[in-house]
């Protein structure tokens, strides 16, 4: 077992991650996080060209071990390890034998008998990840463990934010929604305030997880207050079903009092950017015009996803030490 | 048979008594106790200095699993445990498969445990038929089979209305309501103490207003009642605050601390194994000001007894995402090293209070013989060893399970040996190599 952080190397110039697996934000460094974007850079040019396809990947099987129903998460990790030309299979939940009672830990080591080099999981369960990695040869990358982490998500968001703002370090960041059961807040809160952003999360109290002051943010329940001077604006997707948990009463009284109108957006700095990570609720907590509006850039985000996660993928196989051995 | 235990602090809080004695045991009980006894005939038994011998330390909180979950533990298995933890009687919980709500389940479990020959084990029945929640279980005939008192452990008693009624009417026999203090609607589906370490794991949260609920509904019950009412596995400090207030109004209340709730916080939960579904259990790892009120309580007299909630589980139902996990650790054979170490080293209770807490006072609460060294009682003994240099080694426990935190951990204070019924039915070999014990 490798344990988190042992092999960050201390170099000042970083070339691959020097890790097994890509658990969560939580275990990189700043100059690792850079390292995965600058390299993100280089992989979006790779999408631009006629022909989008480099050899990184050539002989590399990548298993794609999805447990919750994705479709923008899995499409985009595919693409990305077709684009670096690894072999890749996706496990569909349906057909696996997970349905027929199978544990996590026992459909894992039957994929690693098959030696694939890298296991990408998304998983209902937080911590799925890290039983994986204990018990598994192969690199384990985290596409989403319960409501723990969704690190190539956070890091998305970051090129996205990068390459318009030109920087993360002093931005005024809002994440409005529902906190509490969201995978992609961990994922953002620490690779934000790692970077140097100035985060603050908003949504109802009854969404907001225990201790959430801790973890270098600020906290509010008014939404006016969280937009106002905003850099970036993150919308979290309200699940429809959290009514009947009583988190909320209405999706009607959601919008109302923390759904994002152009009239509130008014409070935030002229060139805010508006963020969703998907799927969204369109007038639950964004309004359509919003959604659809000039500061909206969440299909740059989607775009973005398939040239961060070639980058993830790409440093974990050992990156251009990889390629010089090879 | 006689047996003399020559030399050796002997420490019985029951008659006040701490100092070096001599121990006669003849036919199953203490026949005389006093310094320089004759040996008339009697084996000899010297016990090495520095060690302690003391009224046999009883477990009022453990599963046995018998019958029904013969894969994580039998009364056979668990009685080796717990007498390798120096426990000569343990207490059973009901919550087995078919439920321990009649004679037949009562007599069934006695029976294992006399084919054992280990430790004493004393059963407790179901509030409920099925644990269910709903009829009242036959009380009079689990009393007259054996049991020690009733619960629904493993949840609360269903409503406040089933819980004031077995209170009633196990007050009639002199039976204390073991309950497991929690409010189900706030515990929902959470996993973890609701606190920044299950934030940041992305674990659903339990928070301790849940359990100090259940606890002062069951203390407005008692007082109601006028029935004894005990709190099982307290671990937060609502909790405490419910039963120390309670208990200066006259209730009759008395409640347990399990050694990982005054030992572990809930950052166990990420490190030093992210997610390690060993430090899963119901009550979950609270943070540390809770751990450190369930502490101020046992030192200062608001606990009443160390149990364990000894839950064994098999290795494969451990191995799982920790959500799928189920909640509990084995603690038999745990408890004595880390009472020691954690409690009595660190200073925070003398010895005397230590044997209180795991002999006397369950002993008192569930009206058992045992608990003291008077002459004509039952020769439960146990042989104490405060600075004997234990390392946990969960590979080698003797229970059938091995789902514990504290693998691999030194902790200072063991057992030396323990005796039931003036029979010796575990010794250290690391202590005892020819003391004939």
């Amino acid at each position: 077992m490798t344990t988190i952080g042992e092999h960050i190397d201390t170099k000042p110039a970083l070339t691959s991650l020097r890790r097994k697996d890509l658990l969560g934000i939580a275990d990189l460094s700043p100059e690792e996080i850079a390292l995965v974007l600058d390299t993100a850079v280089a992989m979006k040019e790779v999408g631009s060209r006629p022909i989008k396809k480099v050899p990184a990947l050539r002989g590399k099987t990548v298993v794609n071990l999805f447990f919750e129903p994705s479709t923008r998460t899995r499409t985009s990790f595919e693409i990305a390890e077709k684009r670096l030309s690894a072999d890749t299979l996706s496990v569909a939940i349906g057909t696996s034998s997970v349905v027929k009672g199978e544990t996590l830990a026992d459909t894992a080591l039957n994929l690693e008998a098959m030696s694939p080099d890298m296991i990408v999981l998304r998983h209902s369960s937080s911590g799925a990840c890290h039983l994986l990695s204990r018990i598994c040869r192969s690199a384990i990358v985290n596409a989403g463990d319960g409501t723990n982490e969704h690190p190539t998500q956070a890091l998305l968001d970051a090129l996205t934010i990068r390459e318009r703002k030109g920087r993360l370090k002093g931005l005024k960041v809002a994440i409005i929604g529902d906190l509490l059961h969201s995978r992609v807040l961990r994922s953002n809160i620490h690779l934000l305030t790692k970077m140097g952003a100035h985060v603050w999360v908003c949504g109802p109290p009854t969404l907001i997880p225990a201790e959430m002051k801790q973890f270098g943010v600020r906290v509010t329940s008014f939404v006016d207050e969280a937009v106002a001077d905003a850099d970036v604006v993150m919308l979290l997707r309200i699940q429809l079903e959290r009514m009947e948990g009583a988190y909320f009463p209405s999706q009607r009284e959601y919008f109302q009092v923390f759904g994002m109108t152009e009239a509130r957006l008014r409070l935030a700095r002229p060139d805010v950017m508006i963020m969703h990570p998907g799927p969204m609720n369109r007038g639950v907590e964004i309004a359509s015009e919003v959604a659809d509006g000039p500061y909206s850039v969440i299909l740059d985000q989607v775009a973005n996803g398939v040239a961060v996660r070639m980058a993830v993928l790409y440093l974990l196989a050992g990156g251009a030490e990889h390629e010089e051995a090879a | 048979m006689k047996k003399l235990l020559k030399g050796g602090r002997v420490v019985d809080p029951a008659n006040g008594i701490d100092g070096a004695f001599d121990i006669l045991i003849a036919d199953g009980v203490i026949a005389r106790i006093g310094r320089d006894l004759p040996i008339e005939g009697a084996t000899v038994v010297e016990i090495p200095a520095g060690l302690v011998v003391c009224p046999g330390l009883i477990d009022m909180h453990v599963h046995l699993r018998e019958p029904g979950q013969e894969h994580k533990e039998t009364v056979a298995t668990g009685t080796a445990s717990a007498v390798a933890g120096g426990f000569t009687a343990v207490a059973c919980m009901p919550n087995t498969s078919p439920v321990n709500d009649s004679a037949t389940v009562t007599s069934l479990i006695l029976a294992k445990a006399a084919a054992a020959g280990l430790a004493r084990v004393y059963p407790i029945g179901a509030v409920s038929k099925g644990q269910k929640g709903e009829l009242l279980a036959d009380i009079a005939e689990l009393k007259a089979s054996g049991c020690v008192a009733i619960t629904d452990d493993g949840h609360p008693t269903a409503t406040a209305l089933l819980l004031r009624r077995a209170l009633e009417y196990a007050g009639m026999f002199g039976i204390p309501v073991v309950e497991h203090c929690e409010d189900p609607t706030l515990k929902g589906d959470g996993v973890a103490h609701e606190g920044y370490h299950a934030t940041r794991l992305g674990l659903r949260g339990i928070p301790g207003a849940c359990e100090a609920l259940g606890v002062e509904r069951g203390v407005l019950l008692a007082e109601l009642t006028g029935s004894a009412f005990h709190v099982a596995h307290m671990s937060a400090r609502g909790s405490m605050r419910a039963v120390r207030k309670a208990k200066e109004a006259g209730v009759r209340v008395t409640c347990e601390v399990a050694p990982h709730h005054f030992t572990l916080t809930d950052e166990a939960l990420g490190t030093p194994v992210p997610y390690d579904t060993n430090t899963k259990m119901n009550p979950p790892l609270r943070e540390a000001a809770d751990r450190d009120a369930m502490i101020q309580g046992i030192a200062d007299g608001t606990v009443d007894v160390i149990a364990t909630d000894h839950a064994p589980h098999h290795y494969d139902e451990k191995k799982v995402e920790f959500d799928r996990a189920p909640f509990g650790i084995v603690g038999l054979e745990t408890a004595v090293p880390l009472t020691f170490d954690r409690l009595v080293h660190a200073g925070h209770i003398p010895l005397r209070r230590m044997i209180e807490l795991l002999s006397v006072n369950p002993a008192r609460v569930l009206n058992l013989p045992g608990g003291t060294l008077s002459e004509g009682a039952v020769a439960d003994i146990t042989v104490l060893a405060p600075d004997l240099l234990v390392r946990i080694e969960a590979a080698k426990l003797r229970s059938r399970s091995k789902n514990t935190p504290f693998d691999g951990w030194q902790l200072r204070g063991g057992v030396a040996a323990t005796i039931v019924g003036g029979r010796t039915v575990f010794k250290n070999d690391q202590i005892f190599v020819e003391a004939g014990l």
